[in-house]
Formats: C-alpha cells, sequence, structure tokens
C-alpha cells in the first residue's frame, strides 16, 4: 500500500473520531457509573432499542465469562429496558431519541465511548443479540483469554456472526426474558460461507449462512456481511468504520493468517431469529433506520409473510465451542 | 540435604507468596529476587507479608528486562545469599513466581537426594541445536547488543546487520564453550558454588553481560565447565511457542499436569485458582515417585504450534485466509472430477456410486445450479445449490464441500456448459482426479437435433470453452492428476479408461474389477453429425477422428456387455 493510500486513511479515521466527538452531545447519561471502572476492566460497549426482553439473559451471560463494566446506549427505548438497565451496578447507561441511521447504525455513539472510557481496556463491543464465544470459554474467563493476548502482543480477536435459527417457523416458541436464546436458536450452516479480501482495509468480507440462501439467493452480494472485530485493547486513537466489520488503523483488521496458519478466533452466536423478531422487524421498517434502507429487515418481512423454516437438513445442532472448532468456523490456533 | 529455592518475582506477588509458603512448609529455605521494576511500596507490603518465615530471604534487587543480563544478576543474587546462609543444601533450584510445584516437596527432595552429584540444566551446543526464535543461535555469543530488542527492535536488527557485514565478533573467554538452554535448572550447590567462586568469574560476567539473553546460557555453559555430572534436562515442565514465549497452564490443564509427573510447572495464569488450590494442597498425595513424563502435554502444544503454523488444509475461515498456493492445498481431500462420463453413458452418475460408494453429483457447476446427488436444493455444510450464491465465490462453494463433507468421497461431473471459474484452481489443485473424454459435449446436441444453424453456434461455443479448459489443464502448473482422451481414443477401449480411474479412487482399497459396464448411448450417425458441422465451416476437432460412415469399429459390437481389461 502507497504512502498516499496510507494518508488516506488516517485522514479518514481522523474524521470518524471528530464525528464521534460531535455526536457525543446526541447521548444523556441515565446512570453513570464509570467512576467504578477499574483498570484492567474488560468492558462491554452495546447499542440497543427496544430489547428489554433480551437485556437479563444479556447481562447474565457477559458477567458469566467475566466482563467488569457495561456501557450501554439506548436508543429511544419504550419497553422498560432503560429503566432496567439503569437500576444494574455494573452498567453506566446514556440515552438518545437522535437518529441512529445518522449515527452511522450507532457507530459514532459508541466509538465516542470507547475513545472516553475504552483507553487502555479490552473492549468487547456487541449487541444485546450477540453472544460471544471463544476458545475455551466452557473452562476459562475472558480474562484468561486478554492476558493471553495481551502476552501475545496481539490487539484485535476476530468473532464471526453466526447466525442462529430454530428448527421450525420463527414464531412457533415465543422467547421469555432471562431464558437462554440457544434453547430455541439452537442451529446454524456450518459451512457455506464466501470469504474474499477487502484490499482497502485488510479486513476479510464474509457472507453467507441462512440469511443468504433464504433471503439474498438473487443478489448474494447483498447478503449481510458476517466478519466481525468485536474484541480490541482500544486505544483512543482507533476507531470502528463500519459497525465491528473494520477497524482503523487498517493493522487492527490483520486477524487472519495468511500463509497457511490459524490465528486464535471466537463467533458471536447471532440470536436474532426468534418469536421476538417478526414485529422487530415491522418497527424497524416503518422507522427506515437500518443499513441500506431496511434492506435487510424488508428481506425478512417479506420472507417471513410465508413463515420461513430456516432449518435444513443439513443444518447443524449447536452443542459447544469445540464442535465450532472441529468445523473450521472458529480456531484455538496457538492458544493450548 | 536438602533443597534450597531461589525465586524471581516480577508479577502476581500474592500467588509468589502462596508458592513461597508451600516451599517453606516442605522445609525448604527459599531466597526471594523480586523485579526492581515493582513498586518500592507493593515491595514492602509483600515482605512484610512474608515475614513470619524464618528461611525466606530477599536478595538485593536488579532490574530486569527480557532477554537482559538482569535476570542473570539476579539469580546470582540469589544464589549468593542463599549459599551464605544454608551452606549445608545438596541441590539449589532456580524457579519463577509463576512456577508451579506439582508434586509434594518431599518427594523432590528425595528424587535429589538419590542423585546428589548430578545438575539438572539444560545444556547444548549451537552447533547442534536450532531451536532458537529468530536465528541468532552462535551470534549470540559473538556480537554485541547495545539495543533491546523489545523497545528498539529497528535498531537492535540494523545494529546485527552492521556487525556481519563488517564482521565484526567478540573474543570468548578461554576455555568457554558457549551453551544454551533452558532458563530454569536445579544445580547441585557444589556446581554453584564452583561458579560463583571461579577465579575468572568477573572476566565470563563481563563477557556474558553483553551476550544476547544470557539468562539461556550463563548457567548452562559454566555448569559445563564445572559439573561433573549433567543431566541436560530441565525439572521444570516449560513450553514454548513458535514465538518463544511460554504456555501457560489454565484450569482445564488440572488432570494433565496431574499425570505429567513433573515436579515443577511454568507458566500459571495467575487467576488459575483450581491449579493452585489443588498443587498447594498439603494433603496432596504422593503421586508414585515416578520419572517426570510430560509426553501428552508436549503433543498438546507441538499441536497448538502446528496449527498456527501450518493450520488445516483446505480450510479457508476468518482467521484462515491462505494467500493463493499458500495453504498447503487448495482443498481439503481427494476427489473426482468427470468431464464427458455422462454425455457418453447413460445413467453413469447410479453406476459410479454403485461401483465405489462415494458421493456422486451431477454438475456441480450447471447453469442451472448446483446439481447435489439427489437433486437437493442444499448439501452438507448447508451448501446451497442457487447458481448466483454458488457463482459468487466457486472458489469457496468447491473448498467448502470438500472440508464439509471430510471422510467421504466426493465425484462430481463437469463440463464446457457449466461455469467455468474454478477451471484454473481445479487444475492446480493436487486433489483433484480430473478425467476428461474430450469433445464428448458433442453428443447431446447430437440427440437434441433441431434447427441446425443453432446447434453449429452452440458446437462452436462449447468447443471454445472447453479447449480453454483443456489448455488449463495442459499448463505445466497443473498439479491435477488429470487424464485426457479424445471421445474417438477413449471409445477404442472405454473400459480400459474406466477400469484406471476407479483403480485411483479405490487406491489401496484395490475394489473389484469392474464386472458392469455402464450402458453406452446410441451414437448411430454421430460421424455424419460431426460431418455437417465440418461442412458448415465449424470443424469439431476436440473429439478426435470419427469416421463419416457410422460409427467407429467398436460400435459394432454390443456394449451393453462387460469388457474385461483382466
Amino acid at each position: 500500500m502507497g504512502a498516499w493510500q496510507s494518508y488516506r486513511l488516517r485522514l479518514q479515521r481522523k474524521r470518524w473520531r471528530i464525528r464521534a466527538f460531535r455526536k457525543r452531545r446526541e447521548l444523556r447519561p441515565v446512570a453513570r457509573r464509570t467512576d467504578t471502572i477499574r483498570p484492567g476492566a474488560i468492558l462491554v460497549f452495546s447499542t440497543f432499542r427496544n430489547e428489554a426482553v433480551r437485556l437479563p439473559h444479556f447481562l447474565g451471560y457477559y458477567r458469566e465469562i467475566g466482563v467488569d463494566h457495561f456501557l450501554m446506549v439506548d436508543n429511544d427505548s419504550d419497553d422498560g429496558g432503560r429503566e432496567y438497565l439503569a437500576s444494574q451496578p455494573d452498567v453506566s447507561l446514556w440515552t438518545t431519541g437522535a437518529s441512529y441511521k445518522r449515527a452511522r447504525f450507532g457507530v459514532d455513539w459508541l466509538n465516542w465511548l470507547l475513545l472516553k472510557y475504552g483507553h487502555g481496556h479490552w473492549a468487547l463491543t456487541v449487541d444485546p443479540d450477540e453472544l460471544f464465544v471463544y476458545p475455551f470459554c466452557d473452562t476459562r474467563p475472558v480474562r484468561a483469554l486478554t492476558d493471553w493476548l495481551d502476552a501475545s502482543s496481539i490487539r484485535s480477536f476476530s468473532a464471526m456472526l453466526l447466525d442462529m435459527y430454530p428448527k421450525g417457523g420463527i414464531n412457533d416458541v415465543p422467547y421469555e426474558p432471562g431464558q437462554d436464546p440457544l434453547e430455541i436458536a439452537s442451529w446454524f450452516d456450518a459451512g457455506n460461507y464466501s470469504i474474499y479480501r477487502n484490499s482497502r482495509y485488510g479486513n476479510l468480507w464474509i457472507q453467507g449462512g441462512p440469511r443468504m440462501r433464504a433471503f439474498f439467493a438473487d443478489e448474494p452480494w447483498r447478503a449481510p456481511a458476517l466478519n466481525k472485530i468485536p474484541l480490541v485493547k482500544w486505544d483512543r486513537q482507533y476507531a470502528y468504520v463500519s459497525s465491528t466489520h473494520t477497524l482503523l488503523p487498517r493493522g487492527l483488521n490483520q486477524v487472519y493468517d495468511e500463509w497457511g496458519g490459524e490465528k486464535a478466533s471466537g463467533l458471536l452466536l447471532h440470536t436474532k431469529f426468534l418469536s421476538t423478531f417478526g414485529s422487530k422487524a415491522r418497527e424497524e421498517i416503518e422507522r427506515g433506520q437500518h443499513y441500506a434502507a431496511s434492506r435487510e429487515y424488508r428481506a425478512y418481512a417479506e420472507g417471513l409473510t410465508d413463515n420461513p423454516d430456516l432449518w435444513c437438513k443439513w443444518s447443524e445442532k449447536y452443542i459447544n465451542w469445540r464442535q465450532l472448532e472441529i468445523l473450521g468456523l472458529m480456531s484455538k490456533g496457538n492458544w493450548a | 540435604m536438602s533443597v534450597g529455592i531461589l525465586m524471581l518475582v516480577h508479577t502476581a506477588l500474592d500467588r509468589a507468596e502462596q508458592v513461597i509458603r508451600h516451599w517453606n512448609a516442605g522445609g525448604c529455605p527459599v531466597v526471594v529476587h523480586v523485579d526492581r521494576n515493582v513498586a518500592r511500596d507493593t515491595y514492602d507490603r509483600f515482605v512484610d507479608a512474608l515475614s513470619d518465615l524464618a528461611d525466606v530471604h530477599f536478595c538485593k534487587r536488579h532490574r530486569c528486562e527480557w532477554g537482559t543480563w538482569g535476570i542473570v544478576a539476579a539469580s546470582l543474587s540469589a544464589a549468593e545469599t542463599m549459599l551464605a546462609r544454608h551452606p549445608g543444601l545438596g541441590h539449589v533450584y532456580l524457579a519463577s513466581g509463576s512456577c508451579l510445584p506439582l508434586r509434594p516437596v518431599r518427594e523432590l527432595t528425595a528424587y535429589l537426594d538419590a542423585r546428589r552429584a548430578t545438575d539438572f540444566i539444560e545444556s547444548a551446543t549451537t552447533a547442534d541445536v536450532p531451536w532458537t526464535v529468530g536465528g541468532l543461535d552462535a551470534e549470540r555469543f559473538v556480537l554485541r547488543f547495545p539495543f533491546s530488542w523489545r523497545r528498539h527492535r529497528f535498531l537492535f536488527d540494523r545494529w546485527v546487520e552492521i556487525q556481519r557485514r563488517l564482521r565484526l565478533k567478540r573474543k570468548i573467554p578461554e576455555g568457554i564453550v558457549p551453551h544454551m538452554g533452558s532458563q530454569w535448572w536445579c544445580l547441585t550447590r557444589r556446581t554453584l558454588e564452583a561458579i560463583l567462586t571461579d577465579p575468572n568469574r568477573a572476566e565470563h560476567d563481563a563477557y556474558f553481560r553483553r551476550v544476547w539473553i544470557p539468562d539461556e546460557s550463563y548457567f548452562q555453559t559454566l555448569a559445563r565447565h564445572h559439573s561433573t555430572r549433567i543431566e541436560s534436562r530441565s525439572l521444570t515442565l516449560s513450553k514454548f511457542d513458535f514465538q518463544g514465549k511460554p504456555h501457560i497452564f489454565y484450569d482445564d490443564h488440572l488432570q494433565l499436569l496431574r499425570r505429567s509427573d513433573c515436579f515443577v510447572a511454568r507458566k500459571i495464569w495467575p487467576h488459575a485458582d483450581r491449579l493452585y488450590a489443588a498443587f498447594l494442597d498439603p494433603s496432596e498425595q504422593a503421586m508414585k515417585g515416578a520419572e517426570p513424563n510430560p509426553g501428552k502435554i508436549d503433543r498438546i502444544f507441538a499441536k497448538a504450534v502446528e496449527r498456527r503454523t501450518r493450520g488445516r488444509p483446505g480450510l479457508y475461515m476468518q482467521s484462515r485466509h491462505p494467500h493463493d498456493g499458500w495453504g498447503n492445498g487448495f482443498t481439503s481431500a481427494p476427489y473426482s472430477v468427470f468431464e464427458g462420463f455422462e454425455e457418453l453413458f447413460v445413467g453413469f452418475e447410479g453406476w459410479l456410486a454403485r461401483l465405489t460408494g462415494g458421493r456422486v453429483h451431477g454438475h456441480l457447476f450447471g447453469p442451472e445450479g448446483a446439481e447435489f446427488v439427489g437433486r437437493q436444493p442444499t448439501y452438507a455444510g448447508a451448501l446451497s445449490s442457487h447458481p448466483a450464491i454458488r457463482d459468487y465465490n466457486a472458489d469457496r462453494f468447491l473448498t467448502s464441500l470438500i472440508w464439509n463433507t471430510r471422510g467421504e468421497r466426493q465425484m462430481f461431473q463437469f463440463g464446457p456448459r457449466d461455469s467455468q471459474m474454478i477451471s484454473w484452481n481445479l487444475a492446480r489443485d493436487a486433489n483433484a482426479q480430473i478425467s476428461v473424454i474430450s469433445g464428448a459435449w458433442a453428443v447431446p446436441l447430437f440427440q437434441a437435433g433441431g434447427d441446425f444453424g443453432a446447434l453449429r453456434t452452440e458446437a462452436a461455443r462449447l468447443q471454445k470453452i472447453e479447449s480453454e479448459h483443456l489448455k488449463h489443464l495442459r499448463s505445466p502448473h497443473a498439479k491435477a492428476r488429470i487424464r485426457i482422451w479424445t471421445m474417438a481414443e477413449f471409445l477404442e477401449a472405454p473400459m480400459e479408461g474406466l477400469q484406471a480411474i476407479i483403480d485411483e479412487i479405490a487406491g489401496a482399497r484395490r475394489l473389484k474389477r469392474l464386472t458392469e459396464a455402464p450402458k453406452m448411448v446410441d451414437l448411430t450417425g454421430f460421424g455424419q453429425f460431426l460431418q455437417n458441422l465440418k461442412n458448415q465451416g465449424m470443424h469439431p476437432y476436440l473429439m478426435g477422428d470419427f469416421p463419416v460412415d457410422g460409427a467407429p469399429a467398436r460400435e459394432d459390437k454390443p456394449l451393453r456387455k462387460p469388457y474385461l481389461v483382466r
């Protein structure tokens, strides 16, 4: 890569940081407990809208693996989720009524919080419907992973989005607050992913899974990206470019080996396809606040009218991370 | 006789304290060196916390940076303190704060008592063992390293380069033969004393002070000089990964560590509560007086290094995306590609499946979509048969299919009507077995009949595509096992060709001789069809020479009956 392109990416990174700085005024603190964040704490950053039903399990899951503090942005929820979070001792909460879309789908808000509170910490940026799975997550807390990454001089850790879905119609089994969503959405696609390398940012562009085969068969290039880099030893110079798919500086996107070896990686189990999904899709289409004019949600809504069953004969049922490792969806790398 | 412990500590002081108490309770005197980088008040608290123990002492503090003299200086200071205070020791054991004793202390003392004159120190000459990461082995003893490898890598590398170019070399002190090995040793008091009181020690120290990573060579070299009996191995279980940093042990390694029968393990994750609780438990039962046997742990860590450096061939995923040609193979397992067979034989897929027991697909790259076996809409790994999805990334479609079906041979049909994106990678894939009957694409045209102008155009198109594909197969870069017959050639002895392919698929299993021949389509008039194409100015050359009248000679015989090669 030439010096010129290097310089342009640098300018771009500064632009995103300035933008995040400007957008900070859209955030109004509801419960700020950031003074309880101790050096070395592991932080979760998340933005959400009307996810009250998922939040209890979300917090429970990440507390269990050893996250110390949650920094959350509420985008105008009216289902009680904000009040619930405000009462949690390890959550700092901001709220905003501003446009999700104009905050580049929440990235500007999170970039600001990361800049302000994430510096020097391991930061995990996930949505409320994403569960982070990493090698040995059933026996080792996430701090074991971050300590190992620190010792190995690795600054960013990849975790591809793995879409989980139930067997049968999405609405067949209602999801209850606090319930493990994987009890219902326990199936996934094991090996139908397209991977391209993005030469500009140096990251991989991964698409596929049930969404591509069910909703984007005619236009596969429009299928949502699944590559994500959610866990980063944050520095105030860093910025997420689009969701957690891409980071700057671009060295942070180098989470894959190019000479045949495997780097360590995890997965984000994406439990979007639950009974809550239909109403969510309808609401989001009306608001038009999602990526590419809610194209994703529209495709789903159209599919949902026929009550799609994402399950197929070749779907794989989730057991544990070792199964995902053997299937080649994630890797232990040289962590043993 | 007993063993004295030298412990180098720099972080996780609470864990170090636990281990020190354990050693002490086992009757071992301990001398602790705390890195000078640890803050004064933290240090004071640490000393205070241990002040109730009689035989625990603290030595002069040095600044320890990785790969520098500081660590050796620390070990020397600690050793001096130890020998001054406990002159009657049998052995002295060097450990770090993140080392954990795996067997009761009395077992270690008993083991050492039985080997009073033996020094346990890994020590090998640089010429014999290419261990080192980064390539500096012999050179670490003859070059100078004024710049920190950690903090000033650029200067470090440049300075090494300059010295190489100018052939600058330091003189190695007389009587010294450089040896290297694990930093963690257990020496007899006698050997250690000899090293410390060597009349040339000042000279040795001055020399090693400028050697790179002296903690892996100072004692290792000088022990060779003074010892009467060296066991070149470390009693501390310590494994290194491909970057030269130690592997870390966690709670889930408990059983593995128990069964290793090693005395001490390094490095333990400070938050591994279960390990500390289990191994520091004073009621811990004696193992069985066995020799250390870290074989299983060795294998696990060796595998981890292999996964990181070589990976799983044929796998493409978020953290493994090899450059073209760097993946140790395009696909993960052998598979077969048949071109022109389905056109020539009726029910070829079923025949092949019956014979080989493998998975036989139709045209995976066909224009209407992937024809999976049984014409399913999805296949292993939930691969979609949709043509747009397949063609969006044809390479990953094929590699995913082969990866998803590991342990089961895949076979599929291919031809000029299919999407050709995969053609070049097929040819270069050593796992591919490609069998081609060139020109057989003309048979369906011949059977279809109809508008001859359209047929002629289609024939010209297919011939062009296939000849391009054959060019790939004949390229010097092609690595697949490739067989190409013209149609005329193949028809002269069809069973021979089939037998060769089937034998190769069966490999060592060497299955049955072909008893059931596939049924060939009726080719009466095919020669005339080709002649008609020629008459229209389109020369079909890929099928070889066909007589105009009737089919080649073989056609007269009834091909339904098996033609047995042997």
